[in-house]
């Protein structure tokens, strides 16, 4: 059995999440037999790891550090294996401009949008533009930070009185935000683990909730359904996609590739892909992976092992 | 509010680093060690083993004689029989929701109101209607007309919970007139009220104004007292006296949640009023407090924009700060975070979405020298915002960068980066004085 230090929390929005998945994946790990270390990721990393050397790190990081590469970049320099993506790829998932254009590309749907810094409409007046762009977007637009997990700052503009406030709630998360058109239809999530999609989860908000992230940020307002309804042409079509996604960004272990399905026309969009996505009790992974019949411990064992064996 | 994306936010405002302006904490740390040695020796000498013993479920009687003392010197008489000691004043809220809320039922509360107490309200399943207030406390004539329409629905509220004196997080107090209207509407429509009042002794300038439950003499208000604002949070003691009936079944709901308040710290508080002058450490606290508040005040003058409006409060541990209205303090938080410093997002304090805008800061926990740095830095965040929503809607001009010509420091590189929280070296940010 291995020595595996779990790697959570740190100073991410997304922090609590991280403990979570990170207290999940720890118990899994002893069941399994393992050592486990667990690190609450802070200005010590580099000597804790030094000192507990471990055979392999687990990274149950969401958002910031944990999520983007960095922690990654760490692990790299101290010759440590460590589960989910590599460097390079966690940099492409993390910022939603840098994939969308890898997607576009390579010919993949990903819906239109439109990406400024700050300093655009600071320095280079950006705001200039923001009609032109809601004429080719159309309302709704869906305003969102470059590079902010979960559904923190993301906002719909219905009008372009709208797009100024979602602009300045976007802003507080990232230098980096994106205008994007709104597809209208049905939210799946695709989860892969190796090179495997696992069964499709639908996310389903209650009807009147429809154009409230918060509302269905909330545990309870939002259900989902797994494997998702779908007919098998779509679900072959969707996890050919995700799978094509996956690659495309260069992802490894596992990742959750986040869709849309157009209601008018049917076309699949590939919404975001999330390098690091959570392990709760309540997360998509974890439910994907039970529809397959992998079980917790299994889906967290044969992580560690293609962490440990990579291809 | 119930939303995990803001108590995600919250999780990280508890690290080392972070200037929090969000907590609603006393300063503990002026009390003075030798005493507490002093009084916790003379209680094991004397009273070992009724202070490691089980206490009445309604107190004992020694500390209920502190608490009419208490009482008696804000201008409220009781008779210490009809006092209820329980573990901390938020013990009397959830007391109350269990004895009188059944689901569905309407609970009247301030707008906004004590973001502690909302997911008590919620837990009871309450339907909390929120009423607006100005400078002069809870808009009672808005209150007669939300009762009115209530009594239309055939919805009769179980009580109404106000915080008269220096309101959390409001900051403002209820007037001499309103106070008499109130405890007039609650009489001509039979309704409780629930007087929470922590922080009325900590007053730091002003007339004192009476209780409502020195004007009502306990007929249809409940009164909830703590020692926490004047004595300690840590002794987890608070009280309440109420109407019979209603203070019966509070008692009885005692029983079923905790038995009694630990008679440790009973003992505690009785050996402290008979030892020590708690009017003097009471006003060493006010002066201290009172510091901090004009402290906070002169850096909220200094620092936010004109944009920004914010209550004056006479007393208590909290300012409440509005921003225009396309600023979103639940969003913003996340931008301070990232410049280290943390603040309640007003939205915390409505069941209803409102306080989008505004956010709650406290003065009392922090030191002078926090209070002026976390001021500057949400001030510089919130000048961004400003500036950035003039760009964007070709209005207003950007917010003009002072730093230079006020001689404040650059902000620090490391911050720049939004979201991202590089530990502090410095371990002792007090020491700090930028």
């Amino acid at each position: 059995m291995s020595r595996v230090a779990v790697l959570k929390g740190g100073g991410s929005l997304e922090r609590q999440v991280s403990l979570r998945s990170g207290a999940r994946v720890e118990d899994a790990l002893q069941r399994l037999g393992h050592d486990v270390v667990a690190i609450d990721v802070g200005g010590d990393l580099v000597a804790r790891l030094r000192r507990d050397a471990p055979d392999v790190a687990f990274v149950a990081m969401h958002g910031r550090d944990g999520e983007d590469g960095t922690v990654q970049e760490l692990l790299e320099i101290l010759g440590i294996p460590y589960t989910a993506s590599g460097v390079s790829a966690c940099m492409r998932c993390a910022d939603k401009v840098l994939s969308k254009h890898a997607m576009y590309d390579a010919g993949i749907a990903t819906p239109d949008f439109y990406s400024f810094t700050e300093t655009a409409f600071k320095e280079l007046g950006a705001a200039e533009a923001l009609g032109d762009i809601e004429e080719r977007l159309e309302f709704p637009i869906v305003v969102k930070p470059a590079d902010q997990g979960s559904a923190l700052g993301v906002r719909f503009a219905r009008s372009a009185a709208d797009v100024p406030p979602a602009l300045v709630a976007a802003f507080s998360y990232s230098h980096k935000v994106l205008l994007e058109r709104h597809v209208h239809g049905r939210e799946l999530a695709v989860s892969i683990l190796g090179d495997e999609p696992l069964p499709i989860v639908e996310a389903v908000p209650r009807e009147e909730d429809f154009y409230d992230f918060s509302a269905r940020y909330t545990i309870g307002r939002t259900s989902f359904v797994c494997p998702a309804q779908l007919g098998d042409a779509v679900t072959d079509a969707a996890q050919a996609l995700a799978l094509d996604v996956f690659r495309l960004l260069g992802c490894r272990g596992f990742a959750r590739v986040d869709l849309m399905l157009e209601e008018e026309t049917g076309q699949l969009f590939v919404l975001e892909v999330n390098a690091i996505p959570g392990l709760t009790e309540t997360s998509l992974l974890p439910q994907a992976a039970d529809a397959a019949g992998i079980g917790f411990d299994e889906l967290i064992g044969r992580i560690v092992e293609m962490a440990l064996q990579p291809a | 509010m119930k939303s995990s994306a803001m108590r995600d936010l919250m999780a990280i405002t508890e690290r080392p680093e972070v200037i929090s302006l969000a907590g609603g904490l006393p300063d503990t740390s002026t009390f003075p060690a030798e005493s507490l040695a002093a009084l916790t020796a003379k209680m094991a000498a004397t009273g070992a083993a009724r202070a490691l013993q089980y206490a009445p479920t309604e107190g004992m009687a020694a500390a209920k004689a502190c608490i009419a003392e208490v009482m008696a010197y804000e201008g409220t008489p009781v008779d210490p029989e009809d006092v209820l000691v329980t573990t901390g004043g938020q013990q009397v809220i959830d007391l109350v929701c269990k004895t009188l809320v059944d689901p569905g039922d309407v609970v009247v509360a301030e707008a906004p109101t004590y973001p502690g107490a909302v997911p008590t309200f919620m837990s009871y399943q309450a339907d909390v209607v929120q009423i607006a207030m100005d400078d002069d406390g809870m808009r009672v004539d808005e209150l007669e007309a939300t009762l009115d329409r209530l009594d239309t629905e055939g919805r009769r509220p179980k009580f109404i919970y106000t915080i008269p004196s220096f309101q959390n997080p409001a900051g403002v107090t209820l007037s001499l007139p309103r106070r008499k209207r109130l405890v007039e509407v609650a009489r001509e429509r039979e309704l409780l009220v629930l007087e929470d009042n922590p922080y009325g002794l900590l007053r730091y300038e002003g007339e004192p104004l009476p209780t409502l439950h020195s004007l009502d003499h306990g007929e249809f208000v409940i009164y909830l007292g703590t020692f926490s604002k004047i004595l300690s949070p840590g002794i987890r003691l608070g009280w309440t006296t109420a109407p019979a009936p209603v203070l019966e079944k509070m008692n009885l709901g005692k029983q079923g949640a905790d038995l009694c308040s630990p008679a440790f710290s009973q003992m505690f508080v009785a050996s402290y009023f008979e030892h020590d002058r708690w009017q003097d450490y009471l006003e060493s606290l006010k002066d201290l407090y009172r510091r901090r508040r004009d402290t906070m005040l002169d850096a909220l003058a200094e620092h936010f924009p004109r944009e920004a409006s914010w209550t004056r409060p006479q007393g208590g541990l909290f300012i409440w700060a509005t921003l225009p209205e396309y600023i979103d303090t639940t969003d913003l938080l996340a931008r301070a975070l990232s410049h280290n410093v943390a603040f309640v997002p007003g939205r915390a304090a409505y069941l209803d979405g409102r306080g989008g805008s505004s956010m709650r800061l406290n003065f009392s926990g922090v030191s002078d020298d926090d209070i002026r740095e976390g001021i500057r830095r949400i001030g510089d965040v919130v000048r961004e915002q400003v500036g950035l929503y003039g760009t964007l809607t070709g209005g207003a001009a950007p917010a003009p960068r002072e730093a230079s010509a006020t001689g404040r420091p650059e902000p620090d590189p490391d911050l720049a980066d939004v979201l991202h929280l590089p530990p502090r070296t410095a371990p002792d940010r007090r020491t700090d004085a930028r």
